[in-house]
């Protein structure tokens, strides 16, 4: 091999884009992959149509996966990019916009032909017309080139055009000093002969191509990224919420009841649950969202623990069997993996608006506690944690994931065994005395008893229930009196929530944020901060109950900045519940906040640099 | 300890109104669980939205009264989780073919190994008489003061369609009758649909008085008995035979007459939707007892089975090796 000079960066961006139909999700997760295993520090951004297949060659139809790693810590995937490989006309003018003005761009030139043009609606050609110019540009015939090399092996025209993306990565693979094991052996793995072989073989000529041309006059490399010290793996939000429930299932010795309607973007928390079923996971697909969340409540009536998960528009479906298993006060999870709304809305974008939906969208009185995760990783807790509270409280409990998480991508450090908490759930076997609404005086939770256990045979249901009996009762004292212990219920599990974590500054401004926008919020508090201008940072997981000493910590700063990727849920409650005078900063365009975009708002309102 | 039928009732004042059919019927059923020896922990009644499905709060199992149309959802759920437990559904027409259609054709589907009770009195009683999906064309209430314009639904062929594994009917006012169909329910194994017709006294009075009533009783209603000719009528013994592909009716006055007679199969699909479209409104008989009858893999026990087949596949759990699993790093 050819010896170039090799730069070394402290981190770089690349997206992947294409037609729906080009493979740059497989693209971009197999350079996720071998990205950690090399040990930099990785957040990643799938987006993609809602289309599986729109029209070839459309702006609609294009799909895009950025990567950020990193020799350190980071938050987000990134605001601008580094590198662009563009498959087609349409993925590289909707995606020239955030590539740096140095940035190098790879462009697969076969798909520059009058007709490629005319369905991305140009017209003229990007490649002549100087659209380009200023960029490192490397004009690529990826098509040619990819069937040149695989259809030897015996594929036609077309099978041979679907090798191209990892022509795409051969490239990248040679330009970032990659070993593209971790990509071999998958390949050798999920594909049979000569698809094996040609996708092999595509990637092999794209890293010769690489190497021969005399365009990259540099190869790179980041460094590893300082992790504490353990075994890492690269995990996605739904995945690490799949985990996060087979570990309740050991731990807690019940069966965990996951029942489900096929939705974007929560379907692949079902995928990864169904072949856990060694786990102690039972997995139910339901025939729609309603029945998926009542076999779950039925399975958790059963004492097993029930679980459903789905997105905003099957939570409204939902509403109604929540507001069941908040009167009958059963455990129970729901995982919301957010989207964009309302309605139908954009399913495979992320939003944060489904927060007063899951706090208040249900008719009565109704209250839940709700937890969101602020990154993939953070779902594997974040769940245990609802499972512990819905066993605890004897309540539902919503996790409020969303789309960027769900299909996101960062090292996890995988837990040691002992550092997994023990769920020891009760059940009451002794008919001495039972009263099925009685209350234990610390938590106010009920008695979970199992149907089949002799002589605690009792009945419940959706009609109000009388104090200590639960027998049915429509006076008026007492159902002030029960709508007052459910909510009381509820917000006693704030004696559960450690004390919150300030980032930064203890005064000026305070960066308040939930979710998934922790990345994004992080990284630029701490951008701000480095101008001297004081700044803190607190993150929530817990939107209901709030941790107890939030009000105090609010009230330390001068100002109080809410980002959410709505337009303004958290800041509502924020206000009503503290009389804080806090700011929204939103943005609802189906996109993760840009660390820039965070900066800009925190600066409009932090106070000036200390002399 | 031999528990009785009165075992099986709560210290809760019932509810209905007087002289509801409802009461007959939880009479029977509580007489149908003493009689099979099971403790009565081991039972549990699911109920969805309406007047039937107060119907838990009166028995003394385990009891759960849901929402309206999604029992079959729970019931599901709680049997594919619990398989062990006895699992009665108690629905009404406007609860399982109204709001809860979808989960009603899909239990069939299914079939879990429950009982379901769906309690047809044509009309909505607990919001004070409006129609029914299986109220009859035409059917005046409040909410229809020139009639209703729909067709009603056949509970029989529509589980029959849904692919149910056991179709049968009884009537609130046939105490013995309902008995033993509940009892031949309970043995099947899969999901038992039994449609009861019960009269709504309130809102829909005499609803199945033109059949039900003693003294018609024998002349208009089609006892069925597998193996048994399909034979009613005091006065005049009546017979159903086949004419090409559709249902007759004959005069049995001999043995010849009775050979041509159709034997009672309720394995056979065919016969069964046949049976389930006898239209009393054209002066045909109306069958009661079990319609059809199969056996087939239960839900909760193919459930089960894959859970311990995970096991032989995927071998025993091993949190550890599952959540280290796939590509790793060490960072030392």
């Amino acid at each position: 091999m050819t010896q170039r000079p090799q730069e070394s960066l402290p981190h770089v961006v690349i997206r992947f884009a294409g037609d729906s139909g080009d493979g740059m999700q497989l693209l971009g997760s197999q350079f996720t992959q071998n990205t950690a295993l090399q040990g930099a520090d990785i957040a990643t951004l799938p987006d993609f149509p809602a289309e599986i297949r729109a029209p070839a060659g459309t702006q609609e139809g294009v799909s895009g996966f950025q990567l950020h790693f990193a020799d350190h810590d980071i938050f987000t995937p990134g605001d601008e990019t580094d590198v662009l490989v563009a498959m087609n006309p349409a993925a590289l003018v909707k995606n020239l916009q955030t590539l740096k003005k140095t940035g190098i761009v790879v462009v697969n030139t076969d798909k520059f032909k009058r007709g490629d043009l005319a369905k991305a609606r140009l017209d003229s050609n990007p490649l002549e017309d100087g659209t380009l110019d200023g960029y490192r540009t490397v004009l690529a015939p990826i098509s040619q080139l990819t069937k040149d090399t695989v259809q030897p092996l015996g594929l036609n025209t077309k099978e041979a055009e679907r090798c191209k993306n990892f022509f795409a990565l051969g490239i990248m693979y040679w330009l970032y000093n990659r070993d593209p094991e971790s990509t071999t052996s998958w390949v050798e793995s999920k594909f049979k002969s000569p698809y094996k072989e040609a996708n092999l073989a595509a990637m092999q000529a794209g890293m010769n191509y690489a190497e021969t041309i005399e365009v990259f006059q540099t190869t790179y490399t980041v460094e590893k990224a300082d992790f504490a010290a353990g075994t890492y793996k690269n995990i996605t939000g739904n995945r690490a919420l799949a985990l996060g429930l087979a570990v309740v299932a050991q731990r807690s010795g019940l069966q965990v009841f996951y029942g489900s309607y096929p939705i974007t973007p929560a379907s692949d928390i079902l995928h990864n649950l169904a072949p856990f079923k060694n786990h102690g996971v039972a997995t139910y697909q339901a025939e729609d969202e309603i029945a998926a969340v009542c076999a779950a409540i039925g399975a958790s009536y059963g004492g097993n623990l029930g679980v459903t998960g789905t997105s905003g528009p099957g939570i409204a479906l939902k509403s109604e069997a929540i507001g069941l298993a908040v009167i009958t006060e059963l455990p129970l999870i729901v995982i919301d993996v957010q989207r964009g709304g309302p309605s139908t809305g954009l399913p495979t974008k992320t939003e944060q608006s489904d927060l007063m939906q899951n706090l208040y969208g249900r008719n009565g009185e109704a209250p839940v506690p709700v937890l969101a995760p602020k990154s993939p990783a953070d779902c594997f807790d974040t769940v245990i944690e609802a499972a512990a509270i819905a066993m605890r409280s004897m309540c539902p409990v919503v996790v409020l994931s969303d789309g960027y998480i769900a299909n996101g991508a960062e090292p996890w450090p995988i837990p040691a065994m002992d550092s997994l908490p023990e769920l020891t759930p009760t059940f009451r076997t002794d008919p001495e005395d039972y009263q099925p609404y009685a209350r234990d005086p610390e938590t106010l939770a009920r008695a979970w008893v199992r149907p089949g256990t002799p002589g605690l045979q009792h009945r419940i249901g959706g009609l109000e229930k009388q104090d200590l009996t639960g027998n049915v009762s429509y006076d008026p004292e007492n159902h002030q009196k029960m709508s007052e212990l459910r909510a009381e219920k509820v917000r006693k599990v704030q004696d559960h929530i450690p004390a919150t974590e300030i980032y930064g500054d203890e005064d000026g401004l305070l960066v308040l944020s939930w979710g998934s926008t922790y990345g994004a919020c992080r990284a630029a508090v701490d951008e701000v901060r480095g101008s001297g201008r004081p700044v803190g940072h607190v993150h929530l997981r817990h939107l209901n109950p709030f941790p107890a000493d939030l009000g105090p910590i609010l009230k330390r700063y001068d100002k109080v900045l809410v980002p959410e990727l709505n337009l303004g849920q958290l800041v509502k409650l924020i206000r009503a519940t503290f009389l804080v005078d806090a700011i929204p900063l939103s943005k609802i365009q189906g996109q993760p906040f840009l660390t820039h975009e965070v900066v800009k708002g925190i600066e409009a309102f932090a106070p000036a640099a200390r002399s | 300890m031999t528990l009785t039928k009165k075992d099986f009732a709560t210290d809760q004042m019932v509810r209905w109104c007087p002289g509801c059919g409802d009461y007959s019927i939880l009479a029977q059923v509580q007489a149908v669980m003493a009689r099979t020896g099971r403790p009565r922990e081991d039972f549990a009644v699911i109920a969805g939205i309406g007047c039937s499905s107060r119907f838990p709060y009166y028995m003394e199992t385990y009891g759960f009264h849901t929402i309206h149309g999604r029992a079959p959802a729970f019931a599901t759920g709680l049997k594919a989780s619990r398989p062990e437990l006895s699992v009665w559904v108690v629905t009404g027409d406007g609860d399982s073919l109204s709001i809860g259609g979808n989960h009603l054709i899909h239990v069939f589907r299914r079939n879990p190994d429950i009982n379901m009770m769906l309690f047809n009195n044509r009309i909505y009683g607990l919001t004070k008489g409006q129609y029914s999906p299986t109220s009859e064309r035409g059917k005046r209430t409040k909410s229809t003061p020139l009639g209703s314009l729909e067709q009603p639904f056949n509970p029989l062929q529509l589980a029959l369609g849904a692919g149910a594994s056991f179709v049968a009917r009884s009537v609130d006012v046939f105490a013995k009758h309902l008995q033993t169909t509940l009892e031949s329910g309970y043995e099947h194994q899969g999901t038992a649909f039994t449609e009861i017709y019960q009269n709504c006294n309130i809102f829909n009075d005499g609803a199945f008085a033109s059949f039900t009533e003693r003294s018609v009783r024998e002349e208009r209603v089609l006892f069925l008995e597998p193996g048994q000719p399909m034979v009613w009528g005091k006065a005049v013994r009546r017979g159903l035979v086949l004419e090409g592909a559709s249902l007759a009716m004959i005069d049995v006055e001999s043995d010849a007459d009775l050979e041509r007679v159709l034997v009672h199969d309720p394995s056979n699909w065919i016969l069964a939707q046949l049976l389930a479209r006898l239209d009393p409104e054209k002066a045909e008989p109306v069958p009661v007892g079990v319609i059809y009858q199969e056996q087939r893999p239960t839900y909760d026990q193919a459930f089960q089975e894959q859970l311990d087949q995970a096991q032989q596949v995927y071998g025993p759990s091993d949190l550890m090796a599952l959540l280290e699993g796939g590509d790793t790093w060490q960072v030392e």
